[in-house]
């Protein structure tokens, strides 16, 4: 392996410069077992993202949020998993069906990923220096010394204090916040042009989970990344994100760019995921709203729309008619009949 | 944010004095081990007693000065404890001290080379079959299931006699064979274990092939149990040589070995329990050093128990 640049992409052949950096179109992921029914975990997930965008994928636990990021890097486990349909492309190139080993350039190189806890996610037993220096080592065959140095450098661009002494620390002697610092520097070391990052402050409280999220976005401005942003916390994205993606029981049920959503939603379920949230934007009187019932079982997906057993604004139509994913003025995509009603503000007619 | 930079630096400073009560430069994991197994004194004990019978293996030359059967009158056999004799002489009239030492070669080269192949194999078979699964491991785990039936005492009888004039090698090579199952299954299931762990899918993530995963992310996560089973498995297969030589089918006379003195002593040691005792007590000596260092390792193999 040679030195490249990662931004010409000369040793990656096929490469479309124009293409959209990562591209998820239609994406179906299912898991199989002998003795229940297949659980469909994503259903038809489509996204892109490009240099410097950050787009965060929105949506409760079990909406197949993880699982597509995990899909897009091949790490998904086949058997259980099956990918049943759609295309992951990176710059044009398809990263579905491909080897091992041609994955391998991919991930951690151009496309990397942060995973949600970082005491779990890194090596108990490996110093956090030589955990970021084997990222040197794999990729570009750097040897020992210098990438022990370039490690140690990363750890202070991330803000690790007393990185040069801590360099040789477990895991486990760090607090939270500075261990996904290590994550994040890991995953930022071969100034890959994708980053996932699945839940990246959840495992933190929210002071730190505030300082975890600069640090994303400042490294993101600084190396005009694109940030993929996993999260179930509506309050997490809002500063960061350009736009965002909302899934429910593994469909995008709408996206749209962070303000215009927020301000706005055109779909029922964002309508009831933001009045689930105290904000301090909008003065409201009374109490939060909670969505009523339960995400459904992907073993047995509600027929039609899939969110309506739980929607206010359902009617006879969305029980059997499957709503598409269809644009509703702005750039924003709404999977709803009545988005346009939704979008208007009107009150759920409630039959 | 408001989160501002003042917490950033309270983080900063718990982090820093965290860091500056641990100090010190640390080079590896083995590096770290040796720190803390240096400060424990079961591991001094164990060592000690250890690099002693390792030096009576090597060197014997330094403790006495007759060679194995040799100086041997048969008019003192079995008589106790006399001057220039301390442990007395055994059933052929040989200073039973100077036997005793060179019974330590054949007994610790056993035990270890039989550990150690026992190993190899656990470690190669037990990482395939855990890290791939599938069909190689249902072919490793028959293989497994045949070996672990065979009876170890009649087996290795029926192997021994069916070779009659097997040395060293050939003892250390049928105990490999009835011996590596256990550390197998161990390691499989523990590589199995650890292979779900975060940290190895994010390593997948961040771009690491199969040979990295396994050996720098997965074995030394996984090896501590089996490490700790081959230490005391040392102890256990020197046991187990004195079984089959106490038996009659490990090694045979000239070979000089604590077995084949055990297996003598059986017939007289309500008369004359010298010619069991010391042998027995260096056996003994050696087997649990084996076991304790085994213990003190694996504490200091996991940074977690630190």
């Amino acid at each position: 392996m040679t030195e490249t640049d990662v931004r010409t992409g000369d040793d990656l052949p096929g490469a479309d410069p124009e293409a959209p950096l990562l591209e998820v179109r239609d994406l179906h992921v299912e898991f199989r077992s002998r003795t229940s029914p297949p659980v469909h975990a994503v259903n038809g997930l489509s996204y892109s993202v490009g240099r410097g965008e950050t787009l965060a994928i929105l949506g409760e636990s079990g909406s197949g949020k993880s699982v597509s990021a995990q899909a897009v890097l091949g790490l998904l486990a086949t058997p259980p998993a099956r990918i049943t349909g759609g295309e992951i492309r990176y710059r044009g190139l398809d990263l579905l069906g491909r080897k091992d080993r041609w994955l391998r350039k991919i991930r951690g190189r151009r496309v990397a990923m942060i995973f949600q806890d970082a005491l779990t996610a890194l090596n108990p037993v490996v110093g956090v220096a030589d955990q970021i220096a084997e990222m040197y080592r794999v990729h570009e065959r750097t040897g020992r010394r210098e990438a022990r140095a370039r490690a140690i450098e990363l750890m202070e661009r991330v803000r690790i204090p007393a990185a040069a002494r801590r360099a040789d620390d477990y895991p486990h002697q760090f607090s939270g916040g500075m261990r996904q610092r290590v994550m994040i520097a890991m995953a930022l070391a071969l100034r890959p042009d994708v980053l996932i990052a699945d839940e990246p402050t959840t495992a933190l409280d929210v002071t730190v989970q505030a300082q975890i999220m600069k640090l994303l976005a400042e490294s993101q401005a600084e190396l005009d990344t694109a940030l993929i942003l996993i999260t179930h916390d509506l309050g997490v994205v809002a500063d960061v994100a350009d736009r965002i993606v909302v899934m429910y029981a593994g469909s995008v049920m709408e996206q749209a760019p962070v303000i215009d959503l927020y301000a706005r939603p055109a779909h029922p379920y964002t309508e009831g995921l933001l009045a689930a949230v105290p904000r301090v934007d909008r003065t409201t009187t009374g109490r939060l709203t909670p969505i009523t019932g339960a995400p459904p079982n992907l073993a047995a997906i509600p027929s039609g729309c899939p969110f309506h057993p739980r929607c206010p604004r359902a009617r006879d139509r969305c029980a059997t008619e499957r709503p598409e994913l269809r644009a509703v003025g702005n750039g924003r995509l709404s999977a709803c009949h009545y988005a346009e009603e939704v979008l208007a503000g009107e009150e759920a007619a409630g039959d | 944010m408001s989160s501002g930079p003042h917490t950033e630096t309270a983080e900063a400073a718990a982090t820093a004095t965290a860091g500056g009560a641990v100090g010190g430069r640390r080079a590896s994991l083995w590096g770290d081990a040796w720190l803390e197994l240096r400060r424990r004194p079961v591991f001094w004990l164990a060592a000690v007693m250890l690099a002693f019978m390792v030096l009576l293996a090597c060197v014997p030359s330094l403790f006495t000065s007759l060679g194995p059967n040799r100086g041997c009158v048969l008019a003192h056999s079995k008589d106790g404890t006399g001057p220039g004799h301390p442990f007395g002489f055994d059933t052929q009239g040989c200073d039973l001290w100077s036997q005793v030492i060179h019974g330590a070669r054949p007994t610790i080269l056993i035990g270890l080379a039989v550990t150690v192949g026992s190993l190899v194999i656990s470690i190669i078979f037990g990482t395939l079959a855990g890290y791939y699964g599938g069909l190689l491991d249902a072919l490793i785990a028959r293989v497994t299931d045949i070996f672990f039936g065979l009876p170890f005492v009649l087996g290795a009888t029926v192997i021994l006699v069916a070779f009659p004039d097997h040395g060293v090698g050939a003892m250390c090579l049928v105990l490999v064979v009835l011996g590596w199952t256990t550390m197998t299954r161990i390691m499989r299931s523990q590589v199995i274990s650890v292979k779900t762990m975060d940290y190895v899918r994010a390593a997948r993530a961040l771009g690491a092939g199969d040979l990295r995963i396994m050996f720098r992310h997965i074995l030394p996560n996984a090896i501590a149990p089996v490490f700790v089973v081959s230490m005391l498995n040392v102890g256990q297969v020197i046991a187990y040589e004195a079984t089959l030589d106490y038996l009659g089918v490990g090694l045979q006379y000239p070979t000089v070995s604590w077995g084949l003195q055990l297996n003598v002593a059986q017939d007289y040691f309500t008369d004359f329990p010298h010619l069991l005792v010391f042998p027995a007590v260096f056996l003994s000596v050696t087997v649990l050093s084996f076991i304790m260092l085994g213990d003190v390792l694996r504490d200091a193999l996991d940074p977690r128990l630190r």
